[in-house]
């Protein structure tokens, strides 16, 4: 790419949003839409100021759930993997229930989990919620990883005697890496979801990060502060997107096809 | 010579049933480079997985009169892992057998200089040629110190350039090191140039059809490829093999 394309990449979509905001302003003043329905970017850029503290307290508790449900989806998603590849028959006995726990809409699994967990600690609530949506990829990715192991690679290392430790800690794990990185993408995102439906899942004000803001703004008609919640909320989403898609490509840039320059 | 490796009447078959090698009987005596010559589907390969004890044989049995010997193997794709460089690539038979790491390193360098690579430990596989890739590979076969070399058409995927001049250096190896190789190929120019026996095999079921020693003169070199003497042994080996053919059919 050269460098005017470069430039090019990252002024277009910028340039857009700044005319989007302005024709949204303009006809928001031209129109005279209520606040309520429809306000302007200053308007939600002066809520954004003024709530600043407790938006920021709510965007804390919202990525502290993420980042950890996140976490205990990539150890324990990757241990099952680990498991499955050492043993079929674990595998064949509890993939059909980890297919289940996936399918099951995480809304519809909120209420029973929380009144099992217990109001009074809602965090634990929403961190096994949200880590039950973020599990998924990261265990079905990292399966098919560690499967994607070179056949020829395998019987060398057999041919000098390693051992299944040997192979799987030389072998199959650095194989199972790309796969790997590509599903914590998709947990990444996941785990935000999972905690923001299980946020609004536990509803009424006992949880106090950004979905419950968006709740509250939207039954007090504050819809500038729901604008400003909903803009950290994806703000949020995108900086843990572009965090792992970085991650990826410092681990794969030497050797992986996906991340490796096109420089010749 | 002494018997290294001894098949007698090794069969294998697939889960269906249908016989896909042997019987085979064979002897590989210490120091010979012997050439399994065939079609593809022939089963040179099985034979191949069967002597490296990657396969079990479903009929008859291998036999090692001298005891099991180290074993190299080098396949038709490099297989190198991606994500190492080729120090660590070649060094891995030595991190296997939990050689000591100051001394894989400089074995494993001393490996990649035999085979023309000095200079490129620190490359990843991926900014290497085709050819380049496979020298890593052979290096990284050479380095556990094998007294028997087994190769599945190592050079099937090269350019000719590349193959001649990787064969050539491959016949300093066989004689410098003392080795015993098993080369599986489908070349005819290939297995006259290389070997000291080539015995060509019938398809399905593989079968040893014939068995040719090629006169070779001491050294063969790249003008030995360019005489007539040469076509003349490439053409005793072109027509046994089309015998076999012939045979099998």
């Amino acid at each position: 790419m050269t460098a005017a394309s470069r430039i090019m990449r990252a002024l277009l979509p910028l340039a857009l949003g700044v005319a989007v905001l302005l024709v949204w302003e303009a006809v928001v003043a031209a129109y005279d839409i209520p606040r309520f329905v429809l306000p302007a970017p200053s308007a939600i850029w002066q809520a954004l100021i003024s709530d600043f503290p407790s938006l920021m307290a709510s965007l804390w508790t919202t990525l502290r759930i993420t980042l950890l449900a996140f976490v205990l989806a990539v150890a324990s998603g990757v241990a099952l993997a680990v498991l499955f590849s050492q043993s079929r028959i674990i595998e064949m006995a509890l993939y059909p229930y980890a297919v289940v726990l996936q399918v099951t809409p995480v809304v519809a699994i909120a209420p029973l989990i929380i009144i099992w967990v217990g109001f009074e600690r809602i965090d634990l609530a929403l961190l096994i919620l949200a880590w039950l949506v973020a599990f998924f990829p990261i265990l079905s990715n990292t399966t098919l990883g560690l499967r994607s192991a070179d056949h020829n690679l395998i019987d060398l290392f057999r041919l000098h005697g390693a051992s299944n430790w040997q192979i799987l800690r030389r072998l199959r794990l650095p194989s199972a890496l790309p796969y790997l990185l590509n599903g914590m993408k998709t947990a990444g995102g996941l785990a935000l979801i999972g905690t923001v439906v299980a946020e609004y899942g536990a509803g009424s004000g006992t949880a106090t990060g950004l979905a419950w803001r968006i709740i509250e703004a939207g039954n007090r008609l504050q819809i500038a502060r729901m604008f400003a919640a909903l803009f950290l909320l994806a703000l949020l989403g995108v900086t843990i997107f572009f965090a792992l898609a970085l991650l990826e490509y410092m681990v794969l840039r030497h050797w992986h096809e996906s991340a490796v320059a096109k420089d010749i | 010579m002494s018997v290294v490796a001894r098949l007698r009447r090794v069969e294998r078959s697939f889960p269906n049933g249908v016989n896909a090698l042997g019987p085979l009987d064979l002897d590989i005596a210490g120091g010979e480079f012997v050439s399994l010559l065939g079609p593809s589907g022939c089963g040179k390969s099985t034979a191949l997985r069967i002597i490296a004890e990657l396969l079990i044989p479903t009929g008859g049995e291998l036999v090692w009169p001298q005891g099991k010997p180290r074993i190299g193997f080098v396949f038709q794709d490099p297989t190198l892992m991606p994500w190492a460089i080729i120090r660590d690539n070649v060094r891995l038979p030595l991190d296997l057998e939990s050689v000591p790491r100051a001394e894989a390193n400089a074995r494993a360098e001393a490996a990649l200089k035999r085979v023309g690579l000095e200079g490129f430990s620190g490359a990843y596989p991926r900014v290497l040629s085709g050819g380049m890739r496979m020298r890593a590979s052979i290096a990284r076969a050479l380095v556990a110190r094998p007294q028997l070399l087994l190769m599945d058409e190592p050079f099937a995927a090269l350019d000719e350039i590349s193959r001649d001049a990787l064969n050539e250096d491959l016949l300093r190896l066989w004689r410098e090191d003392g080795l015993t190789i098993v080369f599986v190929t489908h070349s005819v120019y290939e297995s006259t140039f290389l070997s000291t026996r080539i015995l060509t095999l019938t398809p399905r079921p593989g079968r040893i059809a014939s068995e040719i020693r090629p006169v070779a003169p001491p050294a063969r070199t790249s003008e030995w490829r360019l005489t007539g003497e040469f076509a003349l042994a490439a053409r005793e080996v072109s027509l046994s093999l089309r015998n076999a053919m012939a045979k099998a059919a």
